[in-house]
């Protein structure tokens, strides 16, 4: 085994050191890791002591370990949830079977496919945070932020433990095309759209945590149900840290909503802007460009993919149990088509609605933020503005409303009108510029930017003024 | 096999012209010498209701645009050299027949659209071989089934390289059937892309992307997003040089040759086909020219569409076409011929004359696809020479492409070769269809070639001769004939077919008798079965919630 590839360097329960084949493809593999998160990964801090938690088992005690440790040296780890005995398939036409300890060769590419479009994800979005930490507005979202990238880069490392483990020499291609592809690039993008939108600001990466993560968190939990049993064990462990990254982007957003209304409160016209801040217009356009990005994460409406994948019980549903019927081959799902020009109410076949039964979990989700937001509106004693999710027809790039045009309330436009109007639901260029222009990095201990408030409380017990970062 | 809920077809009505201003899913721009092929698929407006074509995915009104953009370059634009066939989809290329279509079709439709596209993509080496006129593929994203099919009839595939886009025959893995528009046989047969590989790439349903792509041959080249454009215009500045050099246009107009329908009646300019339910044929009759052709090669070129030879194959074709279509039922094409021979050997003679004129060729080689169409249309087919009758030259085609000939013996009832006749019009796989009368010895079809160029043969000649299959006076014509025709449409139209297609192709082995033979042939019974087409079959199971469920005994 190299210096590099032991126990001690890589924390994990997957019996590293007496696994052959995962040494063999990690050796490979972890060289290009360190490289590529060195060039692409985040900008300016590599050398900086950060007080990082650091996941050394799956027990409650083990998952959540801090230190101070630079990110080159992070170690990243391999975990899987602890396994269940006995688990058998919760769905689908194998349900009741035992859960797959080996993938069966008829479901091998498909399950592939999953992993690395999962997998894709993680890196991407690392990529795409690079360039924030310039322009932090406190050390504590500093540290956040970096947080979230090393364990999106632990998620990496999950995905391609699967991938050398259970797919052979496909399996360890596939895991270095992860490191090949870049976000937002012409040649080489990630597989999936809103990974390779930029994220320029801490308002877009809020926005990302709260909303792009969330589909994450989404698509794991209804992997968690997965046949096979090394993807659910491997997904049921990245949620614990998913949870965390929700967290950062759910008060994040409430922060900045925070920071508006009582800057409005404090300025004789009611003006967010006046004290440095982001006005309400302004949120909701990014909270409409986000939704809408992450809606379009979940695949098409009516996708007989879905239905593969829940015939073959690869992924299942969210919280899959809670359900009476596990074979989901009688039911339908009403949902709203455009046929020949006009939104028609249509029956489609359960399994066929999977993507879209998944979207509901997920958008009752984003609403539960949204309203938590208003309460601190209403808090404040902002009655005049109430934040909103737009309707799910509004700006999609993918499934049977993609090339159509809606308002924000799922009004049918012309392109022209659309055109026209876009300004007032989706950031301009204009909008764009004005948060750019906040974007000042604060970097001394216990002081915040202008447009967003401090947390409630710090990291670990620490208090907000804690020194999360510590230069060299 | 289907439920009577599915649509049976498109209505039986349509008609295969179409025209660039027409076209509903590509744009044909021509530049100099090269033209641009693109497909632009418009999902909601399918050839018949009930599927959207997604993805560009196509149906036959797609495939009749595209035969009919092939045809057109040929002889409105003879100064192209390349053709790019590309999409203006991002990240699709073309994902192949729309699979909802195909599912929703009857097995006879599914089978005719296959061939149309099979003989559309012929059509396109065809033009690459003997037209000078180069194809590539410049596959802008993913090429799936019948996308890469499309890809593989071109001489040169680019790939874009973004770590996504895939070429990939998913038709085993995924649908239960066959790449069927020649996939299998080009792979093997055309790029020589080794069995092994073969076999995983046609089992692996997302495909191959990037380098093992050019490395198992799958494709010419790949390259990046930002240099796609550039490398495509490269290599087809390359593959231009290649060419011989362009002719001097300009090039001449194609009308369309759609038929006047008079209840059972089709008539053409040059072709008149009755249908006959009752007694489940259709009479075909091709009309000699009514004079001599223009005199002069100047005259000939600007006949243009209207040239006799040109006119009347083109609405052969569509006669053709028409007849697999919208009357599947009437199993046997009687083929007849009226006129003056004279003028059929005159309009022959001139084509031979004339013969390394671009228009020329594109005329002789019109007339040889068109009759390749004939031998691979699945009916009965029998030539009866009778009174008045003109199989002569090209027309006597007709009578070697029969299953067989009827021929009155009567004064003035002749059949006569011309120049065209020893090889000019060859059957798909290379022989004349003369030739192949004679397969045991060379020079007995030599000298039934000399014989019936040097003079019209008689009934008894003709007979002697190896032309004609049974000749009868008038006394016993009629009768013979009829007897003939009712016992032939009697018999199973299945096993009708699988004869008449083992018997008409005899010879050497080419990739294009393997595409019509076998891969064709196992398409359409894998079309039948029910790990296919059953109610759990792959093919029905796609895109609905439940997997299919196989028959597991291997036969």
């Amino acid at each position: 085994m190299s210096t590099a590839i032991s126990d001690d360097k890589i924390p994990n329960n997957v019996n590293l050191s007496s696994d052959r084949r995962l040494q063999r493809a990690l050796e490979q593999w972890q060289p290009g890791f360190i490289n590529w998160w060195k060039e692409v990964g985040p900008e300016g801090y590599q050398a900086d002591d950060i007080y990082l938690r650091t996941a050394i088992s799956v027990e409650t005690d083990g998952w959540a370990h801090f230190d101070y440790v630079k990110m080159p040296d992070y170690r990243w780890g391999i975990f899987l949830a602890p396994p269940e005995e006995g688990r058998t398939i919760g769905f689908g036409d194998h349900a009741g079977e035992p859960a797959w300890q080996e993938i069966p060769g008829e479901y091998r590419n498909m399950l592939r496919r999953i992993i690395v479009t999962q997998g894709d994800t993680e890196p991407a979005s690392v990529e795409q945070q690079a360039k924030l930490g310039a322009i932090a507005p406190s050390l504590y979202d500093l540290r956040n932020l970096f947080q979230v990238n090393v364990e999106e880069g632990r998620h990496l490392w999950a995905m391609v433990y699967l991938l050398h483990n259970h797919f052979g020499r496909d399996g360890r291609e596939e895991a270095d095309t992860m490191l090949e592809r870049r976000s937002g690039d012409a040649d080489k993008p990630r597989i999936l759209g809103a990974f390779n939108q930029p994220i320029e600001n801490w308002l877009d990466f809020y926005m990302f945590t709260m909303f792009t993560d969330r589909d994450g968190k989404y698509q794991l939990a209804s992997l968690q149900e997965s046949a096979f049993d090394a993807l659910s064990r491997t997904c049921k462990f990245m949620l614990t840290e998913e949870a965390h990254h929700m967290f950062v982007g759910e008060t994040g957003v409430d922060r900045i909503v925070a920071r508006s209304a009582a800057l409005m409160k404090s300025d004789p016209n009611e003006d967010a802007r006046a004290g440095g801040g982001f006005d309400l217009p302004l949120i909701q356009k990014y909270i409409n460009l986000w939704f809408t990005l992450s809606l379009d994460l979940f695949g098409g409406e009516i996708s007989s993919n879905a239905a593969d994948y829940f015939a073959s019980g690869l992924k299942g549903r969210y919280k899959e149990h809670q359900h009476a019927d596990h074979a989901a081959l009688t039911g339908s799902y009403r949902m709203t088509v455009p046929r020949e020009g006009q939104l028609v109410e249509e029956d489609v076949p359960l399994r066929t609605a999977m993507n879209e039964v998944l979207r509901d979990n997920y958008v009752d989700d984003c609403q539960r933020a949204v309203d938590k937001w208003n309460r601190t509106l209403a808090r404040a004693g902002v009655t005049n503005f109430t934040l909103a999710l737009p309707h799910r027809r509004f700006h999609r790039k993918i499934g049977i409303y993609a090339g159509l045009h809606f308002d924000v309330t799922g009004h049918r436009l012309s392109a022209e009108e659309f055109a026209q109007r876009r300004s007032e639901w989706l950031p301009s260029a204009y909008d764009a510029a004005y948060v750019a222009s906040l974007m000042t990095g604060v970097f001394a201990p216990g002081k915040i930017a202008s447009w967003i408030a401090p947390p409630s409380k710090g990291i670990n017990g620490q208090s907000f003024d804690f020194q999360y970062v510590r230069r060299a | 096999m289907e439920s009577p809920s599915h649509s049976p077809g498109p209505s039986p009505v349509f008609s295969f012209s179409t025209s660039p201003d027409r076209y509903r899913h590509l744009r044909l721009s021509v530049s100099g010498g090269a033209a641009r092929l693109v497909l632009s698929i418009r999902e909601d407006e399918p050839f018949r209701p009930g599927y959207v074509l997604k993805m560009n995915s196509y149906d036959l009104g797609v495939d009749l645009e595209l035969a009919d953009a092939i045809q057109r370059l040929r002889f409105e634009h003879p100064e192209v050299r390349v053709v790019v066939v590309t999409s203006d989809r991002d990240r699709v290329f073309c994902s192949g027949a729309n699979i909802h279509m195909l599912a929703s079709s009857t097995h006879p439709f599914k089978v005719n659209f296959c061939k149309f596209t099979n003989e559309t993509r012929l059509s396109i080496e065809d033009a690459s071989t003997h037209s000078g006129q180069k194809y590539l593929c410049a596959v802008s994203g993913a090429c799936a089934g019948g996308g890469y099919e499309l890809a593989l009839a071109c001489d040169d595939i680019v790939l874009i390289d973004d770590g996504s886009s895939t070429v990939s025959l998913p038709e085993v893995p995924l649908l239960g059937v066959l790449p069927g528009t020649g996939g299998l046989t080009r792979v093997v047969d055309k790029r020589m892309v080794r069995r092994d590989h073969a076999d995983v790439f046609s089992t692996l349903a997302e495909g191959i992307k990037g380098k093992r792509a050019v490395e198992w041959r799958l494709v010419d080249a790949v390259a990046p997003r930002s240099r796609f454009a550039d490398v495509v215009a490269e290599r087809a500045k390359q593959l231009a040089a290649k060419s011989p050099a362009a002719p001097a246009g300009p090039g001449i107009h194609l009308d369309d040759v759609d038929p006047v329908v008079e209840g059972n009646t089709l008539r053409y300019r040059h072709v008149t086909v009755l249908l006959d339910p009752a007694r489940r044929l259709a009479e075909l009759t091709m009309h000699a020219p009514e004079a001599a052709p223009p005199a002069t090669l100047d005259a000939l070129v600007a006949a243009g569409a209207s040239l006799w030879a040109l006119r009347a194959f083109r609405e052969l074709d569509d006669a053709l076409l028409r007849l697999r279509f919208h009357h599947e039922e009437l199993g046997l094409i009687v083929l007849k011929t009226r006129g003056d021979a004279a003028h059929i050997l005159a309009s022959d003679r001139a084509l031979a004359a004339h013969a390394d004129h671009w228009f020329v060729r594109e005329v002789r080689l019109l007339m040889a696809r068109t009759l390749r169409r004939l031998d691979a249309t699945a009916r009965s087919i029998f030539a009866v020479v009778d009174e008045g009758s003109a199989f002569a030259g090209s027309l006597l085609e007709l009578v070697l492409a029969a299953d067989r000939s009827y021929m009155l013996d009567a004064p003035g009832v002749t059949v006569h070769a011309s120049e065209l006749t020893g090889g000019a019009l060859p059957m798909t796989h290379g022989p004349s269809r003369l030739a192949l009368r004679f397969l045991h010895s060379a020079d007995r079809a030599r000298e039934a070639l000399a014989t019936a160029q040097a003079a019209p043969l008689a009934a008894a000649d003709a007979e002697r001769a190896g032309i004609i299959t049974l000749v009868a006076d008038d006394i016993d014509f009629a009768d013979e004939v009829r007897i003939a025709i009712e016992e032939r449409v009697s018999m199973s139209p299945d096993a009708l077919t699988g004869m008449e297609a083992n018997l008409r192709f005899a010879g050497v082995e080419t990739a294009d008798t393997k595409i019509f033979g076998r891969l064709s042939a196992w398409q359409n019974w894998i079309f039948i079965r029910p790990n296919a087409t059953g109610d759990r079959g792959a093919l029905t199971m796609y895109g609905r919630p439940e997997r299919p469920q196989f028959d597991l005994r291997r036969t």
